[in-house]
């Protein structure tokens, strides 16, 4: 963990590839908001000014990502733009079914591998479930937070919802996935090799951290952004 | 030889006040503070349930107004210490109840390891279950759990009132770690508590 004294306030004029090299797990925010690696050496203002990505929010949601007690001050979030972040939050979205899901469902495969034919199914099933309670808690998001607040930046506003409504709740999902993590480490037949376990267990925990800070950037950015424009 | 001390965990937001509890209890030994938690986060769990604590002296205040009733029934589901109010903040007697004791910042430190000291007794009058694995009460009660019962239903099968399900099902987590149904249902099978045939799949 990153204490106050070693804190390094990422500014525009720091390089990108020193950015990644205080946190490497930036490199998920990179791709998410496409930013093509082979940036060279340039500055994280230049990089953003090319992809037309606004800049404060870029450094949000890097803050947050590094630094776990990080809150936003009123100066940045007002210079954020709600559109970036609710692109890369999409964008995360995508990126967690698309690709973090094949690769722990590949990896849970591999592992249980030397198990019997009923343990595979009970943790195949286990896992069916997650994803499908995961994917009802996205399309939530997707196909009602998500277009209100792109119609409240064009200047629209559905007055049958409000941000209010928008009561996060990952907790089942969480919890879910914390279960997961007992059961593999846990719980599995000493048949399953350590390294394939190990594998898995690596994948959720960076998973788990990050759909923590997801959670993070939807409760301290997107929705104290909302509820400003809602005011207006 | 050294004594043993009796582990303490805080769970205060206010590091002055920690650090002056910290301090008057190491005058007076006994009692020692071996963790201080600003709030209860995510990250605090696994500290909580890895501390084993005897006793956790919490500020009410961590909790937001709407959590402090459920707020004590969580931190029992992980870590079977005493937990003791530490009151900043006005309570009224359904929240006092829910703790072993309450000090007050103006007790004077004496007084504070009298009360330490009948907390951690009337804590463990308590049926508590003891040790690491499950007893049989609690893989008949997990069994019952992974088959899709209810509480309700539980507790009439075993005989049982329901805040004894209830507890019994907070001890089934504290120890598997494991809190969802569907979680608890593949505990039970990988460790052939039953039958696969008895759960559809």
């Amino acid at each position: 963990m990153t204490t106050e004294m070693q804190r390094i306030v990422f500014s525009e004029s720091m390089k990108l590839a020193d950015l990644i090299d205080v946190n490497f797990k930036l490199l998920n925010v990179l791709s998410r908001l496409n930013i093509s690696l082979g940036f060279g050496e340039n500055t994280i203002k230049e990089v953003c000014e090319r992809q037309g990505i606004n800049l404060n929010s870029f450094l949000l949601i890097c803050n947050i990502y590094t630094y776990d007690s990080y809150i936003p001050s009123a100066e940045l979030l007002s210079g954020a733009d709600p559109e970036t972040i609710v692109e890369y939050l999409h964008n995360s979205h995508a990126f967690y079914l698309d690709k973090e899901f094949a690769g722990l469902e590949r990896n849970l495969k591999d592992m249980v591998g030397p198990c019997d034919a009923m343990q595979k199914k009970i943790v195949a099933k286990f896992f069916a479930d997650y994803k499908t309670q995961v994917e009802n808690h996205f399309s939530y998001e997707e196909s009602v937070v998500f277009p209100y607040v792109r119609a409240l930046i064009e200047g629209g506003r559905q007055e049958s919802y409000s941000i209010e409504q928008f009561e996060e709740n990952h907790s089942n999902i969480d919890e879910t996935l914390n279960d997961l993590k007992n059961i593999v480490m846990k719980y599995l037949p000493e048949t399953c090799d350590t390294v394939l376990r190990n594998e898995v267990l690596y994948r959720i925990y960076r998973f788990e951290e990050d759909l923590l800070k997801h959670t993070v950037i939807e409760d301290s950015v997107l929705i104290p952004m909302v509820n400003k424009m809602e005011e207006r | 030889m050294k004594t043993a001390h009796k582990k303490v965990l805080l769970i205060i937001p206010s590091k002055i006040i920690a650090r002056g509890i910290e301090s008057v209890l190491s005058e007076l030994g006994e009692f020692r503070v071996e963790g201080i938690l600003s709030d209860i986060s995510h990250a605090s769990e696994a500290r909580l349930r890895n501390m084993d604590a005897d006793v956790i002296i919490i500020d009410p205040a961590v909790y937001d107004y709407m959590s402090r009733m459920s707020g004590r029934a969580r931190l029992a589901e992980y870590s079977g210490a005493a937990v003791v109010a530490l009151r900043t903040i006005p309570m009224d007697d359904e929240q006092v109840k829910l703790y072993d004791g309450t000090i007050s910042m103006y007790d004077d430190p004496v007084t504070i390891v009298r009360k330490l000291r009948e907390s951690l007794a009337s804590h463990e009058e308590t049926p508590e279950s003891e040790g690491h694995d499950l007893s049989q009460r609690e893989k008949e009660i997990l069994v019952c759990v992974a088959k899709g019962m209810l509480n309700k239903e539980i507790a009439d099968y075993c005989n049982l009132s329901i805040h004894t399900v209830i507890t019994h099902r907070k001890n089934i987590t504290r120890k598997t770690g494991i809190k969802t149904v569907a979680g608890l249902t593949v505990y039970a099978l990988l460790n052939n508590l039953i039958d696969s045939s008895s759960i559809e799949l």
